[in-house]
């Protein structure tokens, strides 16, 4: 009785060890989490009701903060231009990454080669990205004109034509999709082979067998990769801020970009606030709506 | 019925005849795709290709070759110089210094504490543990810049964004950019480091346990030794994530002492808007070459980072 006693005893001071134990070593994120993320996110709600410059006091403004982020004719004009960029930048991104990842799934010679080539741009700073591309999109002395000049088309003024600029950048982005190449090349090695020889057993031609088993099969990290592309696209600031710096006559200036300079250059601390807010409900809600979308069209194996 | 046997005999010979010339069609077919369509590919991958190789090659151009038209695409005579000129027009050496001390204090703050965390929400029980990691999933899609200006008044009440020093040596700047990071709130490499701790046999830690071992003991001695590989992931990935980011050092970086690669490169593109192409050419370059280096060291990490978890590069 003793004896059964104490090591009841044991057991529950193990567990209760094994719980302090667990809280101590998530510690960190639980600490984390609340100065970095939760406390940020209310302090941010409360500024959004607020007039602050950081100079003087915050002075209470209700919703005029809200108001001004709904109807601003330049916050809408971001929006919309986020809004342009995402909707033709996305879609074309992922019909590239996935032909490409179904070429270099093909029993072509150094694919290695071909699929380091193709992510490098990734992992080229962002910085150095814009820099670059600037100089790629000058009227004359770009190399994209250069190379369009061979096909006969007319020299382009890239990013000072209001008309071109958010074409230019939508067509930078095509460059960058080595992230979801990667991810569709990972998800094509997994298809059963046995499925596609099936199919061809039963007179599928190739591009049947695509339509019918690769893409529906794929469908799970096509969504995925859009998804994430889409938050992506929506945050998109670095080239905007040095490539054209919003220019020209606010054709790219981006959502980010319009908070960054109403927090940091204007510093109306509220009103980036707010900005910032309506951005996340956005992306937000884009995000379960395509969820709820998804069950539509994603295939899950049961 | 022997000479039924013989049909039957040439009818096999004249079918399998033709199965097998249809097979070789198949292939040769088969071949010449795969020939078409390595072309094409190589074809696509010099347009890829194509703004990177012409940043290097312009960046040994003479000024003259890089404005002259037609375009010179490869330059005469390789001005090495260049190199030179466009690293000291800014201090581009301190700059280097700042952003590998960055990226060193970021590395190290999100290996270490996010292998504290993985082990704790991979291994031990307490309560809470589902809840707490939904949350720390839950953060993964939160835009980074909802919290930015929160988290910049934050740090600046903390007095983080005033010029000055930590210990005499490091720029109280960089706290901001590097102390989150050892707070494990990199969600995506907590979840990595978790799903890798997981398929590590519990056997190993309880005998460690009865033999008296701590738990921080059994994480250093017996579940980071056999976890090399997502360590190195990790390591990889923030490395690349620090190196490259831009937006908290542009908002947190005051003084041209503190700044970064990525701030120099943007102010000498900012006064090169005209002028000296060649050398700014040339200081990308130089800012892409480590990160090139490491790309080609670690590409497996890479590779096994985005395929397992789907994210990865910025």
């Amino acid at each position: 009785m003793m004896i059964a006693n104490r090591s009841k005893e044991r057991i529950t001071w193990m567990r209760a060890r094994e719980w302090i134990e667990g809280y101590l070593f998530a510690g960190p994120f639980l600490v984390g989490f609340f100065a970095f993320v939760a406390f940020p996110m209310l302090f941010s709600i409360w500024l959004m009701f607020q007039k602050w410059d950081l100079l003087g006091e915050p002075v209470f403004v209700g919703f005029r903060n809200i108001e001004r982020a709904l109807t601003d004719e330049l916050a809408l004009k971001a929006l919309y231009n986020s809004a342009f960029y995402t909707l033709f930048a996305v879609p074309i991104q992922l019909v590239i990454s996935f032909t490409l990842a179904l070429a270099l799934t093909q029993a072509i010679k150094l694919r290695s080669i071909y699929r380091a080539g193709f992510y490098l741009p990734i992992i080229i700073p962002i910085v150095a990205t814009a820099v670059v591309w600037q100089r790629v999109f000058h009227p004359d002395f770009g190399i994209l004109n250069e190379v369009l000049g061979i096909f006969g088309v007319p020299p382009q003024n890239w990013l000072l034509d209001p008309n071109l600029a958010k074409p230019a950048f939508i067509f930078m982005s095509f460059w960058m999709i080595g992230r979801q190449m990667v991810i569709f090349i990972a998800g094509l090695g997994n298809i059963p082979v046995q499925l596609m020889e099936a199919s061809q057993i039963d007179g599928a031609g190739k591009l049947r067998s695509l339509f019918t088993i690769t893409i529906p099969l794929m469908t799970p990290l096509i969504f995925y990769n859009m998804v994430i592309a889409i938050i992506n696209s929506f945050q998109t600031f670095v080239p905007s801020l040095i490539m054209t710096d919003g220019g020209p006559q606010n054709e790219t200036l981006f959502v980010v970009l319009n908070i960054y300079r109403n927090g940091f250059q204007f510093f109306n601390m509220g009103y980036a606030s707010a900005l910032a807010w309506e951005l996340f409900v956005i992306v937000v809600g884009f995000t379960i709506a395509q969820f709820y979308v998804s069950n539509k069209w994603v295939y899950y194996e049961a | 019925m022997s000479t039924e046997i013989e049909d039957l005999r040439v009818l096999k010979a004249a079918t399998r005849q033709q199965a097998a010339a249809h097979r070789s069609r198949q292939a040769t077919l088969r071949r010449s795709w795969l020939i078409v369509l390595q072309i094409i590919m190589t074809l696509v991958l010099i347009t890829f290709l194509g703004p990177t190789l012409w940043m290097v090659s312009s960046s040994l151009k003479a000024r003259t070759e890089i404005f002259a038209i037609p375009m010179v695409w490869l330059p005469e005579n390789p001005q090495w110089g260049n190199y030179i000129q466009a690293l000291t027009l800014l201090p581009f050496a301190k700059f280097a210094v700042n952003t590998f001390v960055i990226a060193g204090l970021t590395v190290v703050g999100t290996v270490l504490s996010c292998s504290i965390v993985a082990y704790s929400f991979s291994r031990l029980r307490w309560p809470g543990r589902d809840f707490f990691f939904a949350l720390l999933l839950g953060t993964m899609m939160l835009p980074e810049v909802v919290t930015l200006i929160p988290m910049f008044i934050e740090f600046r009440t903390l007095g983080w964004t005033k010029p000055g020093t930590v210990f005499g040596v490091l720029p109280l700047n960089f706290l901001p950019i590097t102390v989150p990071y050892w707070l494990a709130l990199s969600p995506l490499y907590v979840f990595l480091m978790r799903q890798f701790f997981k398929g590590i046999p519990m056997e190993l830690e309880e005998a460690a346990l009865m033999d008296g071992a701590s738990r921080l003991q059994i994480l250093f001695r017996i579940i980071l030794p056999l976890s090399k590989p997502v360590i190195a992931t990790v390591a990889v990935f923030s490395f690349l994530q620090s190196y490259n980011d831009f937006l908290q050092p542009l908002i947190y970086l005051n003084g041209q002492d503190n700044w970064t690669l990525a701030l120099g490169l943007r102010a000498m593109n900012d006064v090169q808007q005209t002028g000296q192409w060649e050398l700014l050419f040339a200081a990308s370059t130089a800012v892409l070459l480590p990160v090139l280096l490491i790309f080609i060291f670690a590409q497996r990490y890479f590779v096994q980072g985005i395929a397992t978890t789907g994210f990865g590069g910025r």
